[in-house]
This record gives C-alpha cells, sequence and structure tokens, in this order.
C-alpha cells in the first residue's frame, strides 16, 4: 500500500467510511434522529408527558393526522400530541440504547480483558459465568433483569446493558487470545514488560476493533430491545409516556381506526435502527482486512 | 460422536446448576423476601411466619439450595402464584402452541429464506441480489411486535382474510389430545378445526419468522458466494459436470454449513420474539404466559420457565451440533 504507508488502521477505515455511501445513509439518520433528541425541547410543540388535546378526545373519536390545526399529527387516546411524543420519544429511546450499550460494553470489555489478559482460572471463572448468561436467550434475559429490578427506565437499561454483556465478553476475549501469539507481544515479553502494560497498551488496542463493531450494531438491538420492554410495559412511568415501544402498547387498542398511532412510533424505531445497522455493517466492512482495497 | 455428545453434555450441567443458582439466589433475595412475594405486601407478620415455615424458608440457604434443587430433578418446579397449578404443568399445556408456531416461523424463514439467498448469489449485483439485500436489512431492523401490528392490520382488519387473535376460533368446539391443535384437527379428523387452527398461526408465524428470514438469506447469500468460487466447483466444471450437479452436489451442499449453525442460532431468538408475538396476538403460549409471569410477580413460574427454556435451548443447540457433522462429514472425522 503506497499510499496508506504512515496511516493508522482507524484513520485508513475512516477514510474509507466517508466514501461508502451506505455509511454515510447511517450517519445522516443518526445524526438526524440525534439532532431531534437534543433539540426536542424546542422543537416538540407540547411537553412528553402533556395531555393538550383532552377535551378533544371521545372514547369513539380520536382526532387523525391533519384534522386539527393545533396537532399536526393528531392525537393519541390520552390527549397527547403525537408529534411531540414523537419528538420526546427519539430523545427516549436514543438515550436508553446509547446508555444500556455502554453498560455492556463497559461490563463486556472488563470481563473480556480479565479472562483474555490473565488467562488460567480467572478465563474460566468468567467464561462460565457469561456461558450461564448465554444459556438464557437474549431478550428473555433482558425481561427477566428488569422484571427484579422492577420496572422503570434504569431498570430497562440496565436490563438490556447486562444482557449485552456476554457478547462483548466473549468477543473481546477472542480478538485477544487471537492476537496474543503475535511477533510484537513476543517482543514486548521479551522487553521485560509488566503483564499490565502489555495488556492495555499493547494487546487491548489491537484487539478492540471487533468489539467496536459490534457496539456500533448493538446500539441498533439495544432501541429495538428497549423498544420491545418498553412494549411489554417494563419501562415504568405513566401510560402517557413519550416513548416509541410505549406509545405502541396503547396504539393496539386503537389499531383498527387509528393505525397512525402504531405506525409512526414503529417507523422511528425501525429507521433509528436502520442508522445503526447501516453504520455498523460499513465500520465492519472498512475494518475487515478481506473487505479493504484501497 | 457419542464422546462428542457426551462432553457437550457435561458442559452443560455446571451452565444449567450456575443458572438455578442465580434464578434461587434471586427469587431468595426479593424485596421482603420470598413470603412476602407470595402473600403480597399486605400480609401479616403471622402469615409469613405460617408461610416461611411451610416453605422451609427459615432453614439455612445452602440446605434450601439442596431442597430446590432435589425437588427440580424430580420434575417439581413449583407452584404458580397465580394459577395455583403446578409451573410443569402450565408450561406443557402452553408448549405446543409455542411449538407449533416456532415451527411456521421456521418453515416460513426457511422456505423463504435459502431459496431466495441463493438467487441472490448467482444473480450477484443483479435487481434480485439487490432487493434481497434491501429485504434482509429491513427484516433486521424492524421490530417484531411493530411487524406483528403491520400484518394484524393488514391481514385481519383492513383485509380481514385472516384471524386477528387466538390459537383457534372458540366456536369450534374442537377436541384436544395432544394440545397440538392442528396435529389434534388430523388425528381425530377434525380437518375445519386444524385449517381454522392453521390459519391462526400464519401473521404470528409470519411476523416471528421475519428476523430468521433476514438472518438466513444474508447468510446463505454469502456463503453461497463464497463457495461458487472455490476450486473444487472450478474443478468440477472442468471435469465437465452438469450444471444441475455442480449446483446441488457441490455449491448448495457445501454452502448450507453455516447456514444450519445459523438456523440453531435463530433458536433463541424465536423463544424471545414469541414473548411479544404471543402478546400481540393474543397468542396462548409460554410466551404470554411468562409475560403475565412478570406482570404477576409469579416468580415460581418466571424460575422455572426460564430454566426449562435453557434446557430446551441447549439441548437444540446440541441437536444442531450434531446434524452439523452429519452434513459435513469432514467435522465427524475432526
Amino acid at each position: 500500500m503506497p499510499d496508506g504507508a504512515g496511516t493508522g488502521l482507524w484513520k485508513d477505515a475512516f477514510r474509507r467510511l466517508k466514501k461508502n455511501p451506505q455509511a454515510i445513509a447511517g450517519a445522516v439518520i443518526i445524526g438526524l434522529f440525534l439532532l431531534v433528541a437534543i433539540l426536542a425541547p424546542v422543537l416538540a410543540p407540547y411537553g412528553g408527558d402533556e395531555l393538550p388535546g383532552r377535551t378533544e378526545i371521545t372514547p369513539t373519536n380520536i382526532p387523525g393526522p391533519g384534522e386539527l390545526d393545533a396537532y399536526p399529527l393528531g392525537l393519541d387516546r390520552f390527549g397527547g400530541d403525537l408529534l411531540s411524543k414523537l419528538i420526546w420519544g427519539a430523545q427516549a429511546s436514543l438515550l436508553i440504547g446509547v446508555v444500556s450499550t455502554a453498560l455492556g460494553l463497559v461490563g463486556g470489555m472488563i470481563l473480556g480483558l480479565l479472562a483474555g489478559g490473565l488467562g488460567g482460572w480467572v478465563d474460566s471463572v468468567i467464561m462460565r459465568f457469561v456461558d450461564i448468561l448465554l444459556s438464557v436467550p437474549n431478550l428473555l434475559l433482558a425481561v427477566s433483569i428488569a422484571a427484579i429490578l422492577g420496572q422503570g427506565p434504569y431498570a430497562v437499561m440496565i436490563a438490556i446493558g447486562v444482557s449485552q454483556v456476554p457478547i462483548f465478553a466473549r468477543l473481546l476475549r477472542a480478538s485477544m487470545l487471537s492476537q496474543r501469539g503475535s511477533d510484537y507481544i513476543l517482543a514486548a515479553q521479551t522487553l521485560g514488560l509488566s503483564l499490565s502494560t502489555i495488556t492495555m497498551s499493547h494487546l487491548l488496542p489491537n484487539s478492540v476493533g471487533p468489539v467496536i463493531v459490534q457496539a456500533t450494531l448493538t446500539l441498533a438491538t439495544a432501541v429495538i430491545d428497549a423498544a420491545a420492554l418498553s412494549f411489554l410495559g417494563l419501562g415504568g412511568g405513566r401510560p402517557q409516556t413519550a416513548e416509541w415501544g410505549r406509545m405502541l402498547t396503547y396504539a393496539q387498542s386503537e389499531l383498527a381506526n387509528s393505525p397512525q398511532l402504531a405506525f409512526l412510533p414503529g417507523i422511528c424505531i425501525a429507521v433509528t435502527a436502520l442508522g445503526f445497522t447501516l453504520l455498523g455493517e460499513s465500520l465492519r466492512e472498512s475494518l475487515d482486512p478481506k473487505t479493504r482495497k484501497k | 460422536m457419542l464422546r462428542v455428545i457426551g462432553k457437550r453434555l457435561a458442559l452443560l450441567v455446571p451452565t444449567l446448576i450456575g443458572l438455578s443458582i442465580l434464578l434461587f439466589l434471586w427469587v431468595r433475595n426479593l424485596p421482603g423476601g420470598p413470603a412476602t412475594a407470595l402473600l403480597g405486601e399486605r400480609a401479616t407478620p403471622e402469615a409469613v411466619e405460617r408461610v416461611n415455615e411451610l416453605y422451609g424458608f427459615n432453614e439455612p440457604i445452602v440446605a434450601q439450595y439442596f431442597t430446590y434443587m432435589g425437588k427440580l430433578l424430580q420434575g417439581d418446579f413449583g407452584t404458580s402464584i397465580n394459577t395455583g397449578r403446578p409451573v410443569l404443568e402450565e408450561f406443557a399445556t402452553r408448549f405446543p402452541g409455542t411449538v407449533e408456531l416456532t415451527i411456521v416461523a421456521l418453515i416460513f424463514a426457511i422456505g423463504i429464506g435459502i431459496p431466495l439467498g441463493y438467487v441472490a448469489a448467482r444473480y450477484y449485483g443483479r435487481f434480485v441480489d439487490h432487493s434481497s439485500v434491501v429485504l434482509s436489512l429491513l427484516g433486521i431492523t424492524v421490530p417484531v411486535f411493530f411487524l406483528a401490528f403491520i400484518l394484524k392490520y393488514l391481514f385481519a382488519i383492513q383485509w380481514p382474510i385472516l384471524p386477528p387473535d387466538g390459537r383457534q376460533d372458540p366456536r369450534m368446539d374442537a377436541t384436544h389430545v395432544t394440545d397440538f391443535y392442528v396435529l389434534d384437527g388430523m388425528l381425530t379428523g377434525e380437518w375445519d378445526a386444524a385449517w381454522d387452527a392453521f390459519q391462526h398461526l400464519i401473521l404470528p408465524g409470519i411476523a416471528l419468522g421475519t428476523i430468521p428470514l433476514a438472518i438466513i438469506v444474508r447468510i446463505t447469500r454469502a456463503s453461497v458466494l463464497e463457495v461458487q468460487n472455490a476450486d473444487y466447483v472450478r474443478t468440477a466444471r472442468a471435469k465437465g459436470l452438469l450444471e444441475k450437479t455442480i449446483r446441488n452436489r457441490f455449491i448448495l451442499r457445501n454452502a448450507m454449513l453455516p447456514v444450519v449453525t445459523t438456523i440453531g442460532l435463530q433458536v433463541g431468538l424465536l423463544i424471545s420474539g414469541a414473548v411479544l408475538t404471543e402478546t400481540v396476538f393474543a397468542f396462548n403460549g409460554i410466551g404470554r404466559f411468562l409475560r403475565d409471569a412478570i406482570f404477576g410477580l409469579d416468580y415460581p413460574v418466571l424460575q422455572g420457565f426460564i430454566i426449562i427454556i435453557a434446557i430446551l435451548y441447549a439441548v437444540i443447540n446440541l441437536i444442531v451440533d450434531i446434524s452439523y457433522s452429519i452434513i459435513d462429514p469432514r467435522v465427524r472425522v475432526s
């Protein structure tokens, strides 16, 4: 690689990422949703829990999109403004997705680092523990943990985070093990560097690639799982809380007459997940030596 | 082969013991203790004491664990707080429904996924290929419960050609022998009942099968792409073998290996998805019961169901590994 000489792996990957339309599409989607989430107080006509249209709804009639000027997308069955709730929902969903993935990433990396770095019995104990977590299907694990912790947004974050720990721990460990026999590790050992220095400054930076890719992809799953847990009713809070999954729960009974109440939050979840997936997959491609051409 | 199975089973034991310890500690550490969980928060101290005495909650924790494990090994998973029936019985009556649903989902996912992935790889870079990539991307990113809503809205409300919920029309008056409703109908000759039960499976089955479908399409496509340029395929062509033989015996058979593993891995996804799908379609399977158990704080049910599901999950993965070695003789030798 004549022109790539001297550029780092990440710099190189980023350069390739910028040329990939898939990556750009993903980044734009995520960027837009992030912007909406951050600017929610400015953009949303009403507060997330507010019920401005309480007097407009009747048991048989929920005004839909375009029926009332004050509520462009119509109302929900509690009298909340659908547009405002979608906007505030972006904040809730992204926050839960990012925090839970961060928790899973940190937890998994600590376990993976200990297992891959120390090896021996520490490795065995940690991996058995990870096996136990893996013996329960992912979402079911999250649902059980959320049920133990009691219903609420923090319970959902922790539950999803814990259910992601095994993937990250395994990935980092496997990646570290594959690096262990490398010449540069041998060189570092010959130099007499301590185990912690070798692990932290040599092994870890070289093994973290797949974990970062997985984290991006996991953000998509986290947003979907968070919505699923809220949909099941584990998110806590009041029924009118602006959260996409929660909005779907209460859209169920209005499906025949007001399908938009289910479709719009559902589309928001899917598009956010799509953004993270596109970004994660192009990141994987750009880091994969097999697909790296120029 | 037997040794491999034995080794895998031996590895499974510590995992399940670990899981049982975690679940046991969880229930014992519930706020207010297990007696309060059983009786509710307004229980009198005397009642709590009686329950503690009755269930042995006053004993040392290690002794309690062994009693619990002893019962578990005899098939006693406790009693549901909400229904008062044994957990195992509750599981057994609902499991067939979930199995039927899972089978329909898998048939849908495999039946469409493998051909689509194969065609996409064969016509790499063409329209079929591009649409299969987009389709599988959508399948992964659209949440199961949202897809369930869309299907229900389109095919049960807008064009009511399929039933919106349940496992069977209650007016059906069908005889139930095995609790597999479709099978029951066929066994007793009540074909209308079997057909009705099958119709109830279509929408939830499709909703549940979509994520596995998307994943199977991708893996099949990637796998066929890799295999069809392999040296032995080129050699087979050079030998002048029929294109049909090459495709079926060389490409497809070799490309199926990762696909089989992937299908096995989907089982966990299907069980998780069943909780959501069964909730949307009011389908009386283990998923929906599990959800009700969470909200009814029915700890014995949660505890028991999770252990049973973990065992099933492990067994299915083992079966997948064995079938893997049947398809691929190379695995058998090593």
